[in-house]
């Protein structure tokens, strides 16, 4: 079942709206310029724009800067997204974007291998990246009189990274278990694999985030110094940071570290739009398994590519009344209605970067087929073609988005997590102010539209997963030598 | 949803949420452990008149509750049914005072609120997430108390969520971490309540019926077998209110008794499961400590120090940094009612496992062997020190901690001692433990994947 989380992805906790205790922040003495004024003042003050209690900065060099003030703990989160990920890679060296992440904490010209993690350790830090399809992304948090630490590292490593071969070729090694772990020997994972790369052809959606296993093994330290060259520069980046802090006062810290760093070109990135599909593809894996499962997506538009600024939203809402919870259609009718389904889910990333897929997925219960599963999430999506959904229904997703608005202000990670979301693939931040108000202004009507206009057969992709017994069972059969 | 789509790891479901570092040893660690900050919750305890004990945090900051309801009656109750206590919990929400499972459902989602339920080996546990405001909070607070005190058991959906749960085990079967897991709990607690993974055995569920999860019920969800955590936007008045309104119509029954003591293993032995997978899944372990143990400390911070702190500590130093053998290589003790387990764990391509075990175990051995270094010490107390304002920083992470004090009767001024308590632990203090409690030649050692030799052997 997709977590409710999926649909508050999009909602910052920033509007008045929710009601919420935090409300609206203090303004920290930066002064809130009209629009007209604000773009005057930049040069001097570095500031944008503030909106609630979001502030927006920019430096000389081109860093963005967005703060997000929350004094609830005495804690800060910062984290530096940049502008790649696997969808800005080419055939052959696939894999690159997340590999590099990993090289980030192998030094600079200053800091030995894992001297970085061992300093944020000290002061008490968390620390970790992660590599999506849109962005890359580095993050510390921290007791908030410990934000220069981070400010510091992270600028060093942004400018100064040192390359080595040596530490390259085990930290490849690394990744390949990395993706043993999370894709080879997971069968689901691997079925998702095949799909993603049967539903997309000329869009980078089409290869996986960890990359092909054949490009892993063919990769040098030449690939990681292209791609760091490439992309890490301050003008390419974002930093948000939320918690404990004064806006003007983290402008200023950033201003002395982040600051320092010089801008550089950055390429030119093709807009690579996937061709139109032309009928329904269908792909069986063979893997080692028990248990059954199918995946079908249909090509969709998200925020960032739709030409009709409601569809995005309207096919949230669709995804949400078959899968929101246990009152959702999925649950309530394929689970424990007609019992199906063991389990059933629909997910769509509203802030993709391109244009990307409505998914459903699941698996059978005993004694059902795929086929029987596939046919049954049709029917309904075909009920929801031809009936209008009820207003209790909309109401009821309309009620936990909302809520969702205000249990999302419990996590400062969180809060900082959207923003760096929407920012990296080019969204302006303060869409996540109107989410819930765009998903309230859904109608009936809209997710009839949708559902007829974007599933259909002819950009439709299923996977099934064929579980293949075991050759050998536990406790018996081959024996290796060692 | 199982897939993650846009983002490596982002999106997927028990599990981290980092991509270059599976944490979850340390995040299991963090979770279960406590630490204070200079403005520590201040945590109020008292019992209901049914005899249920309550621990509460004000949090007016956000206008959210947060509830928790622990029963001592996780899968460790299971007796000759593995299976009764997760499907006893899982079916409370299936029907209840005359209600079906979607209306139930239908009045939570309609207003926002959030339900969970879950069963580990000691407790079973009830949550319950809602906005504050009155109307809302009351809507929610009675289906929560309904399903609580009336659940009906209804016949079909127990045939439904009997046969979900033996797709799990069958769906587990396939997974080598999950293959390795079980093979260890089963040797590590051979005759031991901790022997069964939660989600039971297949002969377990068959045996079943809902009139044995129905005298499950009535025997451990009763006032003094229980805890209620809560932590969010209301008065202590009000909080006293609520405890009474949710869990007043429970019996006060008895506590369930205590879990037999956990024997030490008296050798070591080596299991070895061939699997179709690239990996070789390697658990080394043995029974480690309970809560409230009076070497807690010492093996804390020298589990810290060993395998408990990442990127940075001895295991992934050796396993990850060095060698390239393992993209998550960690160790962690998890404390419960008795002594819950030491696991020391890797997955590793099935041509490297010999070589990784013999690391894994030569640098346990040392580290018992020598005990840390005083930079080492010095490192991991002000990682832990200088961190834990993180670890009570959200509503989410107090409840969990207060359940815990709460379950486990710990003492109330747990957090507010627990930093100076970790700098009190010397060298010698950790060297004396591991030496006392950890034992590489008596351990169990496991390793599931494609090119072991399938024979169990001592």
């Amino acid at each position: 079942m997709i977590p409710l989380i999926k649909i508050s992805a999009a909602a910052l906790a920033a509007a008045a709206l929710t009601g919420c205790a935090t409300g609206l922040a203090k303004n920290s003495g930066t002064e809130i310029p009209a629009p007209a004024a604000a773009s005057a003042n930049v040069e001097k003050t570095g500031h944008i724009t503030t909106v609630g209690d979001v502030h927006e900065y920019r430096l000389a060099n081109g860093l963005k800067i967005l703060i997000k003030e929350d004094h609830r703990a005495p804690i800060v989160v910062s984290q530096i997204w940049y502008k790649t990920g696997a969808s800005y890679e080419s055939n052959g060296t696939t894999g690159v974007a997340h590999v590099l992440e990993h090289m980030m904490f192998k030094g600079t010209k200053t800091l030995g291998p894992n001297e970085f993690s061992r300093i944020i350790a000290a002061n008490g830090g968390r620390e970790n990246a992660f590599t999506g399809q849109d962005y890359t992304a580095y993050f510390q948090q921290l007791e908030k009189s410990r934000l220069p630490i981070s400010f510091g590292l992270e600028a060093d490593r942004m400018a100064n990274l040192n390359l080595r071969a040596e530490d390259f070729a085990k930290e490849v090694k690394v990744v390949m278990e990395e993706r043993r772990m999370r894709t080879e020997d997971k069968p689901r994972s691997l079925t998702y694999e095949h799909f993603a790369a049967t539903a997309f052809v000329n869009s980078p959606y089409h290869h996986p985030i960890i990359g092909w296993m054949n490009d892993l093994e063919n990769m040098n330290v030449d690939d990681m110094r292209n791609w760091y060259k490439n992309w890490y520069a301050p003008n390419n980046a974002i930093l948000v940071v939320a918690g404990d802090v004064d806006a003007k006062e983290v402008f200023e810290l950033a201003k002395k570290t982040y600051g320092k760093v010089k801008p550089r070109p950055i390429p030119t990135v093709k807009p690579q739009v996937e061709f139109e599909q032309k009928g329904i593809k269908r792909i069986v894996v063979k893997a080692p398994a028990q248990v059954p499962y199918m995946i079908m997506g249909y090509k969709v538009p998200v925020v960032a590519t739709a030409k009709t600024d409601w569809e995005p939203y309207a096919l949230e809402m669709l995804a949400s009344i078959l899968d929101a919870g246990e009152s959702s259609r999925f649950a309530k009718e394929l689970v424990r209605g007609q019992q199906i389904a063991t389990s059933v889910g629909a997910g769509y990333d509203i802030y993709a970067r391109l244009d990307d897929l409505l998914i459903f997925d699941g698996t059978p219960a005993k004694g059902k087929t795929v086929e029987e599963l596939e046919n049954a999430i049709r029917a309904q999506i075909k009920k929801i073609k031809t009936e209008q959904v009820s207003q209790a229904e909309l109401d009821r997703i309309k009620a936990q988005v909302v809520a969702s608005k205000v249990y999302e202000k419990d996590s400062v990670f969180y809060q900082a997590m959207q923003i760096g979301t929407l920012a990296t693939v080019g969204l302006d931040w303060q869409l996540m102010d109107q989410f819930v108000e765009r998903l309230r202004a859904v109608t009936p009507e809209q997710v009839q539209a949708v559902a007829k206009k974007y599933l259909i057969d002819d950009h439709l992709t299923v996977a099934v997963l064929d579980p293949q017994s075991a050759p050998v069972a536990a406790n018996g059969g081959h024996s290796h030598a060692h | 949803m199982p897939i993650n789509s846009k983002s490596l790891n982002l999106n997927m479901k028990n599990n981290t949420l980092f991509s270059r570092l599976l944490t979850g040893g340390i995040l299991l660690f963090a979770a279960l452990t406590g630490a204070t900050v200079s403005a520590n919750p201040d945590i109020e305890h008292w019992r209901t008149t049914n005899g249920v004990r309550v621990y509460f945090v004000p949090a007016p900051e956000l206008p959210i509750v947060d509830i928790r309801i622990i029963f001592n009656a996780g899968a460790a109750r299971d007796e000759d049914n593995p299976g009764q206590a997760i499907l006893t919990n899982g079916l409370l929400a299936e029907g209840a005072g005359g209600l079906s499972a979607d209306q139930l459902a239908e009045q939570f989602e309609s207003i926002g609120a959030r339900f969970g339920n879950s069963t580990q080996r000691d407790m079973a546990i009830l949550s319950l997430r809602t906005l504050a405001e009155k109307k809302v909070f009351d809507s929610a607070v009675g289906t929560l108390t309904t399903i609580l005190t009336q659940p009906d058991f209804p016949k079909t959906a127990f045939e439904r969520e009997r046969r979900r749960l033996l797709t799990t085990l069958k769906r587990n079967k396939q997974s080598p971490g999950k293959l390795a897991d079980e093979a260890f709990f089963n040797a590590v607690y051979a005759k031991h309540p901790y022997h069964n993974q939660p989600t039971g055995t297949e002969a377990g569920i068959n045996g079943l019926n809902t009139a044995k999860l129905k005298a499950f019920y009535d025997k451990y969800y009763v006032g003094r077998n229980a805890v209620l955590a809560i932590v969010g936007d209301l008065s202590r008045a009000d909080a006293g209110k609520l405890a009474e309104t949710l869990m007043g119509k429970l019996p006060e029954g008895e506590p369930a008794g205590n879990l037999p003591p956990v024997e030490a293993l008296a050798e070591g032995k080596e299991i070895r499961i061939n699997h179709p997978s690239a990996q070789t899944h390697i658990l080394v372990g043995q029974p480690g400590m309970k809560r409230g143990d009076p070497d807690y400390f010492a093996l804390y911070v020298g589990n810290h120090i060993l395998g408990g702190s990442g990127l940075v500590a001895r295991l992934s130093n050796e396993i990850r940094e060095k060698r390239g053998l393992a993209y998550s290589s960690y160790s962690y003790f998890v404390p419960m009612q008795q002594n819950g387990p030491y696991t020391i764990g890797l997955q590793t391509k099935n041509e490297s496992a010999d070589e990784a075990l013999k690391v894994l175990r030569e640098t346990i051995g040392t580290f018992i062997k020598e005990g840390p270094t005083a930079e080492e010490l010095d490192a991991s107390k002000k990682n832990i020190t200088g961190g834990f304002p993180l670890r009570i920083s959200s509503n989410k992470k107090i409840i969990d901690y207060i359940g815990m004090i709460g379950f486990y009767q710990l003492p109330m001024d747990y957090l507010d001692t627990f930093n100076e308590r970790v700098q009190a632990v010397t060298l010698e203090d950790i060297k004396k433990a591991f030496q006392k409690r950890i034992h590489l030649d008596r351990m169990i050692t496991v390793m599931v994947g494609g090119n072991v030799n399938p024979v169990s052997k001592k």
